[in-house]
């Protein structure tokens, strides 16, 4: 599986010249070019099932890393993928269109993280209440109360 | 968040019913729910509590993981809490006796804890077990626990652990027996 990954990187790296890298095989995108991206992995790659879409918060960099781990069930690999987005304007397309599973995925990090994804068709908070204030996995997530 | 904000309506609209003066000056009579709690109000009452502290039916919900062991592991064959009369799990709150709050109360889970007590037809009873639903136990920090069952409904017994054993949980249960029985003994033990 280990060449299999190594052999399909570097054949992206041919194909797209805006990704990076790095050395645990993570694919690093750029926000604008990741909707191309995603349906070239899906269509070409046979990278057919989105198993986990997560985010995490750099606030010295002030920047959200969007994470999207992509098996493949037929040929039986994995990859990971990574876009960021800034702190300021958290905005990126929604990858629903090309894995269906994302929609749920997609509304925990909007609901937790508060990254928006434009383009979803149902995009609200799914564990916390509807009224509730702020993202609580953000780092700057303040919070006091329940001790009395 | 209000959570307890249902009930202290339905407290208001009681209060409306039963004017303060009736109750004398002490504020703690003049809620006559909580009144009621606390004291026999006839001869054959106390004979119908000792039908309904022999045979408490609770409510079958659990939130948490202290379900398990209040629930299914006093339940079963080696603890057994059906030598107390007290197995009859009942799937809805209309026929229950006591509830078993046995785990976390998220705030999304608030609502519908404190919708079940209010279908729950009197008398009934509450039992809180484990830290979680005592006090908040290691989520009390959390921005998204209630901390403590007492906040959403009135509790009569309180069963400590993080989960308590299942012997821990036939004592609370044999308490609420006590408590059903001899009123004002317990509370004001």
């Amino acid at each position: 599986m280990e060449d299999k990954v190594t052999a399909l990187v570097e054949e992206l790296r041919g194909k797209f010249p805006f990704i990076e890298v790095n050395e645990q095989k993570t694919v690093i995108v750029p926000v604008d070019k990741l909707l191309e991206f995603m349906q070239e992995l899906k269509d070409n790659y046979a990278l057919d099932f989105l198993t986990n879409l997560t985010a995490v918060d750099y606030p010295e960099e002030n920047k959200f890393e969007v994470v999207y781990n992509i098996n493949s069930i037929v040929k039986g690999y994995s990859l990971m993928v990574k876009t960021s987005v800034s702190r300021e304007k958290p905005e990126l397309p929604s990858v629903f269109p090309i894995w269906g599973g994302a929609n749920w995925q997609e509304r925990k990090v909007y609901d937790l993280m508060g990254i928006v994804f434009t383009g979803h068709p149902n995009l609200k908070r799914i564990l916390l209440d509807p009224n509730f204030e702020g993202h609580p996995l953000r780092k700057d997530f303040q919070w006091e109360g329940g001790r009395e | 968040m209000e959570v307890n904000k249902e009930s202290r309506q339905i407290e208001k609209v009681s209060s409306g019913i039963w004017a303060p003066e009736y109750f004398g000056p002490n504020p703690d009579y003049h809620n006559l729910y909580q009144m009621k709690r606390v004291i026999s109000l006839s001869p054959l009452e106390k004979i119908l509590n000792l039908a309904r502290a022999h045979s408490i039916w609770p409510l079958g919900f659990g939130l948490a993981c202290c379900a398990i062991e209040a629930l299914m592991g006093a339940n079963g064959p080696r603890y057994d809490l059906s030598r107390f009369g007290y197995e009859v799990m009942r799937s809805t709150p209309r026929q229950a006796d006591v509830m078993v709050v046995a785990g976390t109360i998220t705030k999304k889970a608030a609502p519908f804890v404190l919708r079940l007590w209010e279908q729950m037809a009197e008398p009934k009873w509450c039992i809180a077990v484990g830290s979680c639903a005592i006090s908040g136990g290691p989520f009390v920090d959390s921005y998204y626990v209630v901390p403590g069952a007492n906040k959403l409904v009135p509790v009569d017994v309180y069963v400590p652990g993080c989960p308590p054993r299942p012997d821990a949980v036939l004592e609370g249960f044999l308490m609420l027996k006590d408590k059903i029985l001899e009123k004002r003994k317990v509370v004001t033990r």
